[in-house]
């Protein structure tokens, strides 16, 4: 029999997860990525993992967890997989628990669970206050092992370019380039599968990582493979802002107990911790009493952007509102929260144990995504498949915190055997695929290089990288209005126009980050595009898309997927419907219980 | 006359793992809160070097610039930490960039740390499960264990540990004290101790435990605070242990 082989595109939880099933059903995997897999952007979730294991005696299910994932997405999922991710949840947290995932613990020995925003229940199983870094080496040590034992091989400091597809539609590779050599080069395989992470870059300054500029999912959407709901954006309510990254404060600050508040008086100069209970607005808790400061995030950034900019009462006039935690015993926060308290100890110089920390929302997750089918991680590209952040499928109009880590671990360990069988079950594989098919992809490859490459222009890409960013912070993030939106695609399309005329700073052939970053910033354009299109066509809120013209969910015109495809060089948005068969919509609020 | 603030920052700068080693100094435009990694950003946008001279933006590793992924580790005022978290008003001035001297420099402050992750693979860096497949609940841990194991599983190989050894040299390959810490690691947890003397045997080759020197200077290097100096103590502990009990039954 044929061996097939298979190729995964990204080494975070879900690119780990995939290669692991892959190389499990005794397949080899080519494994790519940016960095090396244990430097991924997994690393930087912090609050923890959910699944309905019912340790706390609350009557917790896995329906509930399916009905909270539902609801909180504002009814926008497709519903079977979800329902199926959360059945499978409370396998994927044992199975973590085996590798040697160092959770924390009950005094009995068991896993110990905490709430998150979105549910009463306590369902978050978490490792202190980094949780994505523990789940993330636990996945890279079991890859090292297939490595170690010729199963799984390593492309790490590689960037994927474009798939590979010849002239049946058929993907029979990909195209990538070493970051030090800066060589082109094709690789067939009969199947990829593509992890590669969210879009923060879009948005400039982000929660996201370095690498996560939503390139990748860019490229394939320019080879026909389709984009769905890329408006959908979320920004999580709490973050210290910086000029190179908006850093995250996890929502387990407040699921341990965390407290959001502005003092009643703007313009109160007195520190924190001296102004008294009496004098502070907490206004989630008295907005929202049953949730509190537990609502999910598209609720909480809302509800600070109304207090900062409607109310006027960000603390002392600036964009920022109290996350306190300084009532917690300091004993709790070292064993619980401590990763995230000292990162806004060590960038702020503050010690959030004793001063309550300024955060301010800051762009997170990247909902929308590639669009892939109901099944299997498949794309509407043969061969290719799609899982994690880059795709679309589990989280609706709003991700529930502590649900991207499950999924993604759950989308990789479909789209590993699903891509295994789809390999096998080919009569003839990418050997098959003429040498043309994968040298002109290398030629055209190259050319984008020599382009870019060659010495006329005159705009620099870090400053129309900074440019849109500052566009679609202002424009598509938590408040969108059409008149907005509109200028905002013509400004990205006047930034599409200057990158013609881009200018490299660098034309040498070695570790050229520049050259590569000019890649990322062309495809990050279009991708732009594709999500500030889809935010200004519907014309509705629903979760983490909010119109005050229209501040509504719709569900007679908008209970519908967005799907954009890329036809003759220009993207179309078409609609489909959303799978409801579990669990009727009804209208979502947080101020009482569901 | 109001004058701008500036950020004087010198860079060691190499164009490739054969170049030879140059210095370029760059003044920057103070701004609040501002890091290396933003002084790097800013050269890339604008990159002029002190004297006005066209330059190349500089080549370095970074992801999450939190101090999480281990990326962007380098010398700064001549000691090893991360770019992320260095902040400019807390750097004495002209800042020096260097990049890592105890690995081979790829370009200007990045440098190729597979070492690491070769090391981790020699000391069989992982618990060995029997597949993903349902198997029900791991083992039951007690937190004290759990509280003792979790900051070790923390390091995200950065190689500052290793940067600062003097025992990491041209005529040593010691396999530094995160992997040692690692095998610690591993070596606690209930199902990866069926497998400690695997790891343990690996530590005692050549490269491995015995060639650590005490020089203590890992545990002031380590950007997450992990108990180095115990785990080698430990570590060394077991070896030896190992090594007697190997000896006597012969």
């Amino acid at each position: 029999m044929r061996q097939p082989k298979i190729i995964v595109v990204g080494g975070g939880l879900a690119g780990l997860m995939a290669t692991i099933r892959v190389a499990e059903a005794g397949v080899p995997v080519d494994l790519f990525s940016i960095v090396p897999v244990k430097r991924s952007h997994s690393v930087c979730a912090q609050g923890g993992i959910n699944a309905a294991k019912n340790q706390k005696g609350e009557g917790d299910t896995t329906w509930k967890h399916f009905d909270d994932t539902i609801y909180g997405g504002d009814f926008l999922a497709n519903q079977l997989l979800v329902k199926k991710m959360c059945e499978a949840a409370p396998g994927i947290i044992d199975l973590l628990d085996r590798m040697g995932v160092m959770f924390n613990r009950t005094p009995e020995g068991l896993l110990d669970y905490r709430r998150f925003g979105g549910t009463l229940y306590h369902r978050t199983a978490f490792a202190g206050a980094t949780t994505g870094q523990q789940l993330l080496y636990a996945l890279d040590e079991q890859v090292r092992r297939h490595e170690s034992e010729d199963r799984v091989k390593k492309y790490e400091g590689q960037t994927f370019l474009s798939a590979v597809i010849d002239e049946s539609g058929v993907c029979r590779g990909i195209c990538a380039m070493d970051l030090r050599s800066m060589e082109v080069k094709t690789y067939p395989a009969d199947a990829v599968i593509f992890c590669t992470g969210g879009v923060g870059a879009i948005f400039g300054r982000s929660t996201n990582s370095v690498v996560c500029t939503g390139s990748a999912q860019s490229a394939l959407f320019q080879q026909g493979v389709d984009y769905a709901n890329g408006e959908f954006i979320q920004v999580h309510p709490t973050a210290i802002p910086g000029e190179d990254k908006l850093r995250l404060m996890s929502e387990s600050a407040r699921g341990e107990g965390g407290r959001v508040w502005v003092p009643k008086n703007p313009a109160d100069t007195r520190e924190a911790r001296s102004i008294p209970e009496g004098e502070r607005f907490y206004f989630l808790e008295e907005w929202y009493p049953k949730y509190g400061n537990l609502v999910p995030r598209d609720i909480a950034t809302r509800a600070i952007h109304r207090i900062v900019y409607q109310e006027k009462l960000g603390i002392r006039g600036q964009a920022a509102v109290y996350l306190d935690v300084t009532h917690i015993p300091k004993e709790t926060l070292d064993r619980k929260l401590e990763g995230i308290l000292e990162i806004y100890e060590k960038f702020l110089g503050v010690d959030p144990r004793v001063e309550p920390m300024k955060v301010f929302p800051a762009m997170h997750y990247t909902m929308g995504g590639i669009w892939v089918n109901a099944e299997d991680q498949a794309t509407n590209v043969p061969g290719i498949y799609a899982a994690g952040e880059c795709e679309y499928q589990y989280h609706g109009a709003n991700r529930l915190g502590a649900n991207s880590l499950v999924s993604c671990i759950f989308g990789g360990g479909l789209a590993g055997p699903a891509a295994v069988k789809y390999a096998r079950s080919l009569e003839k594989g990418a050997e098959s695929a003429a040498s043309s098919v994968y040298e002109n992809e290398r030629k055209r490859q190259e050319e984008k290089n020599q382009a870019l490459i060659s010495p006329d222009g005159t705009e620099n890409p870090v400053t129309i990288w900074r440019e849109l960013g500052e566009v679609m912070t202002e424009h598509v993030t938590v408040t969108r209005i059409n008149k907005g939106l509109e200028a905002a695609d013509v400004e990205i399309r006047e930034l599409q126009e200057r990158y013609g005329r881009i200018n490299l700073s660098d034309r040498t052939r070695w570790s050229n980050q520049t050259l590569n970053f000019a890649r990322e910033l062309g495809n990050m354009l279009i991708l732009a595009r594709v999500i500030t299109l889809g935010a200004l066509q519907r014309n509705e809120s629903r979760g983490a898309h909010y119109k005050p013209d229209f501040p509504e969910r719709d569900d007679a015109n908008w209970l519908k997927t967005t799907r954009a495809k890329w036809v003759r060089g220009d993207i179309e948005l078409s609609y489909e419907p959303v799978d409801i068969s579990q669990i009727p919509p009804r209208a979502r609020r947080y101020d009482a219980a569901k | 006359m109001a004058e701008t603030k500036q950020v004087i920052v010198r860079i060691k700068r190499q164009v490739s793992p054969a170049g030879t080693q140059y210095w370029e100094e760059f003044a920057l435009p103070w701004r609040p809160a501002m890091n290396v990694i933003i002084c790097l950003r800013d050269i890339a946008e604008n990159p002029l070097t002190r004297e006005g001279k066209k330059t190349t933006p500089i080549s370095y590793d970074s992801n999450c610039l939190e101090e999480v992924c281990g990326s962007c580790a380098m010398l700064i005022n001549g000691r090893a930490r991360m770019a992320c978290s260095a902040l400019v008003d807390k750097l004495e001035q002209p800042i020096r960039l260097e990049p890592f001297s105890k690995f081979p420099v790829v370009r200007d402050l990045a440098v190729d740390r597979q070492f690491m992750f070769e090391s981790l693979k020699r000391v069989k860096g992982w618990i060995p499960i029997d597949g993903t497949y349902n198997l029900g609940e791991g083992p039951r841990m007690a937190p004290e264990l759990q509280e003792k194991a979790y900051p070790l599983s923390r390091c995200i190989s950065c190689g500052s540990c290793l940067e600062v050894c003097p025992q990491v040299n041209d005529n040593n390959q010691f396999i530094g004290a995160a992997i040692v810490s690692q095998v610690r690691l591993f070596n606690m947890h209930p199902t990866g101790a069926m497998h400690a003397k695997e790891r343990l045997q690996a530590l005692m080759e050549p490269g491995g435990i015995q060639d650590c020197a005490n020089a203590q200077n890992c545990v002031k290097a380590c950007p997450k605070d992990i108990p180095l100096t115990e785990s080698l103590a430990e570590m060394n502990r077991q070896a030896w242990k190992q090594a007697l009990v190997g000896w006597l039954i012969g």
